[in-house]
Formats: C-alpha cells, structure tokens, sequence
C-alpha cells in the first residue's frame, strides 16, 4: 500500500481515482475482519461518497490537500455524526453522536475518507484490546497473539494494510505500545497540541489523541492535520503548528550535535534480552547518524506507573459518572427507583477492567484516603516531571524500549490485572509530564514479532522526534516489512 | 496483607454506584488489595515539600467571549435518551426511595 505522498501524487496524476483507492481499502478490509477485527464499525457508503467529492474536485481542476482521498480508521471512542461511537463498551452499543470531535471534523475538512471506527480496550483502558465488549483485535503478525492497547484495532488495521494510517488515542501508552507490537509508527504528542473536544474521556489530564502510520512521514502529515489550537478544548495550547512533513528531507542530518539520552531504568529488569538488543543496536545506528549518546537517569521513572493507577482510575471514576443512564447510553430494565437504575445499567452495561478501575479510582478518592493515594501521586507525578526536565538539560531526546516484551499471547495476562498494568511501565511517565513520545519498528524477535523503539522529546519539539526517527527509518528497513496475511 | 475486606469493597460500589455480583466483590477484595499493597513503594519517596502536579502543562484563565453560538438540536440530542418524553429526560421515581 503507497504512502500518503504516493498517493497525493497518483490522484492528482489521475492515475487512480479517490474512489478506486477507497474501494480497495474497503476490499481488503472485508478480505481481512475475520482474521483481525481490526473495526467495529465500517463506514463504507461514507467513504464512497467522501472519494466521490475528492474525485469530483480533481476534475474540476480544484486543488487538493495531502489527505485528500486517503483511507484512515479512526479509534471507536472519537465522536462521528450518525456514525456509532461505543469506546469498546456495551454502554453505549447504541449511542450515535450528534456531533464531531475536532479531528474527525478536520480530516473530513481535509478530504481524509474514514473507512470505520477501530476496536479498542472498553473506553481505552488496556494494553491488549482484549477488555472489548466487543471481541478482541488479533495481531497481524500472530493472529493467537494481541495487537497491545488500547488502540489495538487502529495499530492492527494499519499494521495489516487495511488503510494508511488511523487515529489512537494514548493516556498512558495507547498508541505507543500497540505500535510497537504491531511493527508501525505512532507517536503521543504533547498534552494540549491535539484538541481533545469529541474524545471520550478516560482521564482527561493525561488523554491525547494522535496518529498511527506505517512512516515516519505519514505520521507527520497526520499529525499536522489535527493538531492546533480548539476553543472547545480549554487544554489546548495556543501554538504555531509546524510544517512537519516539510522538515524531514531525504538525507536529513540534524544541523548541531543531536545529543541523545538512554533512560538507564529502562534497561532493567523484566526487560526481554532480544528487545534490549534491538534497542541498542537502534541506538547505535542513531550515533553513526551523528547523535552523541549518554546514558541518563531518571530514578523516579519506575514510579510512574503506581502514580499513574492512582491518578487514572481516579479521574476515570469521575468521568465515567456521567453514563448514568439518563441522556445517552443503555438503560438497564425495570428499575423502580433512580438509585437501582445506575447500578442496573453500570453493572450491565461495563465490562469487568472499567468497573475495576472505577473501583480504585473512588476509593483513592473517597474520604480518608486522598491524601494517602490522590495527593501523594500528584507529587509523585511532580517528582517525575522534574527528572524529565533534568534530563533535558543534558540531552535533546531520551530513548527507551516502547514496551518491555514483544506481543504476548491472548489470554496471558488477563487473569492478573498487576501483570497488564506492567506493560505500559515505559510509556506512562511520559503522559505524567505531558511529553511526545513515538515508537518506531526497530527489529523483530525470534518468533518474527516486531520490537519497538521509545523516542521521547521536550515539550512541543515533536519536529525533532520526527526528525530523527526519520533519519533512522531511512537507514533501516524494519518498517518495510509487512505480515502475511493473506496467504497464512 | 490485605487492606480490603467484602465489605470495604461493597461500600465503595456503593460510592461508585456499582452493582456487583458476588463473584465480581470476592475478585476485587484480592485484586484491589494486592493493587493497593503495589502502591506502597510510594512512600518510599519524600513528598513532604513537594507541590502536586494537576496538569502536564500548566495553563491558566483560560477565558472567552460571552456570546452565543449554535449548538445541537435539544430535538436530535433527545434522540439518544433511553427514556425521551417531550423536551425531557424520563426517569424513575427520585423521592421515597432507597436514598
């Protein structure tokens, strides 16, 4: 499948039209569901029409963005006008929104056709899409095995070229580690580029939306496409978005020294020997780019994720209120009075992992206990920021491995919930100091399961992330490879 | 070792308004007191003068114009409502209840 650019240039060629395209993404779709269940959703009739009005500027002669006439699935817990949006859970199976987030308004604007809404861990809580109330998304390169999470069906359905790129949504790895264990590039960017008006909210000080691709590029022009400032995001930062598809040339080589730091916590225990070592072969193909390498520590790193289950769940349970069976959603039967009829729904209508993390979130907030558990993860989370900040002053970006193993087997960690929550040990600090972060394909184990490489970046300098993962894709070829799914 | 018992659990679903099975207030009592007994190492840290972090990036009065601006239909957004009647949201019976 092209790349966007590639693309760009065959429509504006005539070589194909939008419509061919899109209806060979909504071919390949149907081809591979039964094997993935990458969507929830398909949008075809949608999409048709969406590359009939590309098609329709083309032979008016009028120009066309980047986007225009290019395939993307969207994670199913971004709001879409009379496109169902269920966030994974049978809460909402029947809830059709009424409006637009503000990245699926942009990339309409854009031309960008939606080709369907992507599986996910029940309102973005999971490492493995296996927490769906809907089945869980295989891993295109070992259907027995899980494609990570939250947005594990966003990463698989790029990851198994049903379309281009697609849209995740990263709280404290959501994008990070399913691309990593899909073998394709996706990064978080900083808290507050991206508006978050339409998303469903999970935990909104730590929630950012962002782009799954199978290039660094494509990323970029994605990122470029969503990013800016919202009024109806109050989060969102007032600031110039760079060209940054523009800044990546062929033979880029970064214009002073790139210092580059290696989180020494990192490379710790728990920590699978064949991911360490594509990580630091990664690492020395970066210093023969011209990086200048040190190893940095940051001791509170491993901190992060006891913060971070505090901090989660506790503004999970006070988001999650709000599905109280009165306005949207399902309304559990014969309740008599209004008490029974949330806890009918919520009983009803939440998997297990939500009530879970709802559980933990009011009782770290509930009377007597917040200091104890709220407070002290607030401090924490200072204490973490602090340590990034001190990095910073050393180096221009930290790496680290995406995740600390490859794709686990379905089934292997959802009996023990410590066990999952581990998975998104190198991720989540980053979502605590608000940083972009992406992860990019740097080799792949013994089984042939894709290993992924953590860049980190100061706060709005993801056209430095961009870069240099850029200049390393260049020089490598992990992110050619592709599963093969159609033979096996 | 364990900092929850049954009846800690069905408090706090209680709190959460939360029905759940019985099978659901065993599993949690063991899974969130093992997830509670993880977060221990937290003290480990001195925290004694340090502020809390609320947000990743600190922003402040964010403010707007008073004006008015469409929004969606009170018709359309009826539409989603398990129980719509009219202009309003049905629901059971509020007073004499349980609460």
């Amino acid at each position: 499948m092209p790349s966007i650019r590639e693309l760009h240039k065959q429509l504006v060629r005539k070589e194909r039209s939008a419509v061919e395209i899109t209806t060979e993404a909504l071919a390949r779709i149907e081809a591979l569901e039964p094997k993935l269940h990458s969507f929830l959703h398909i949008t075809a009739e949608a999409a048709i029409a969406q590359a009939e009005q590309v098609d329709a500027k083309i032979a008016a002669g009028e120009q066309i963005g980047l986007l225009a006439g290019v395939p993307i699935a969207i994670k199913d817990n971004l709001c879409t006008t009379g496109i169902p949006t269920t966030c994974g859970s049978r809460i909402l199976e029947n809830f059709v929104p009424p409006y637009d987030s503000t990245v699926t308004r942009k990339l309409k604007e854009a031309g960008a056709v939606m080709v369907g809404k992507t599986n996910l861990d029940e309102f973005a809580m999971g490492s493995s899409t296996e927490n769906s109330g809907y089945g869980r998304t295989c891993n295109p390169w070992d259907l027995e095995r899980v494609p990570g999470g939250s947005s594990g069906g966003s990463a698989a359905a790029v990851a198994g070229r049903q379309c281009p790129i697609a849209l995740g949504s990263d709280t404290g790895g959501s994008i990070r580690q399913p691309a990593s264990l899909c073998g394709v590039v996706g990064m978080k960017p900083t808290y507050g580029l991206v508006s978050r008006f339409g998303l469903v909210a999970y935990a909104s000080s730590l929630d950012q939306i962002g782009p799954f691709a199978r290039s660094v590029e494509d990323a970029a022009i994605l990122l470029e496409a969503i990013a800016g400032h919202d009024p109806n995001d109050s989060t969102s930062l007032k600031v110039e978005i760079p060209n940054y598809a523009n800044l990546l040339r062929p033979n880029f080589r970064p214009k002073s020294r790139l210092r580059i730091g290696i989180i020494k916590e990192t490379f710790g225990s728990g920590l699978e020997t064949v991911v360490e070592e594509a990580v630091k072969k990664a690492i020395e193909v970066l210093q023969e780019l011209g990086a200048e390498i040190q190893v940095i520590s940051c001791p509170r790193f491993d901190y992060g994720l006891p913060a971070y289950y505090i901090i989660a769940p506790s503004e999970a349970s006070a988001n999650l209120a709000r599905y109280d069976a009165v306005k949207y959603g399902i309304r559990a039967e014969a309740a008599d009075n209004l008490l029974d009829m949330y806890k009918n729904t919520r009983a009803q209508g939440f998997g297990t992992e939500v009530k879970r993390r709802i559980m933990l979130g009011t009782y770290a907030l509930s009377a007597g206990y917040y200091d104890a558990y709220y407070l002290k993860a607030q401090k924490v989370r200072t204490l973490i920021k602090q340590d990034f900040d001190a990095a910073f002053e050393k180096v221009d970006i930290l790496v680290s491995p995406t995740s600390p193993s490859t794709a686990f087997k379905a089934g292997d960690k959802t009996d023990d919930p410590l066990t999952m929550y581990l998975s998104d040990l190198m991720t989540i600090p980053v979502n605590l100091a608000g940083l972009p972060a992406l992860s990019i394909p740097c080799g792949f184990d013994e089984n042939g399961l894709p290993i992924g490489m953590q860049l980190i970046g100061k706060v709005l300098r993801e056209d430095i992330l961009f870069q240099v993962a850029h200049a390393y894709e260049q020089s490598t070829e992990w992110h050619l490879q592709a599963p093969n799914l159609l033979t096996s | 070792m364990a900092k929850l018992d049954r009846s800690d659990v069905q408090k706090v679903a209680d709190l959460a308004r939360l029905r759940l099975t019985e099978a659901e207030e065993i599993a949690f009592t063991t899974q969130l007191s093992s997830i509670l007994d993880y977060f221990e190492q937290l003290s480990n840290l001195d925290t004694e003068n340090v502020e809390p972090t609320t947000r990743a990036i600190e922003l402040s009065n964010i403010v707007r114009a008073d004006e008015l601006q469409p929004t969606v239909d009170p018709a359309i957004m009826l539409q989603e409502a398990p129980e719509p009647e009219g202009e309003f949201f049905r629901v059971p019976q509020i007073l004499g209840g349980e609460a």
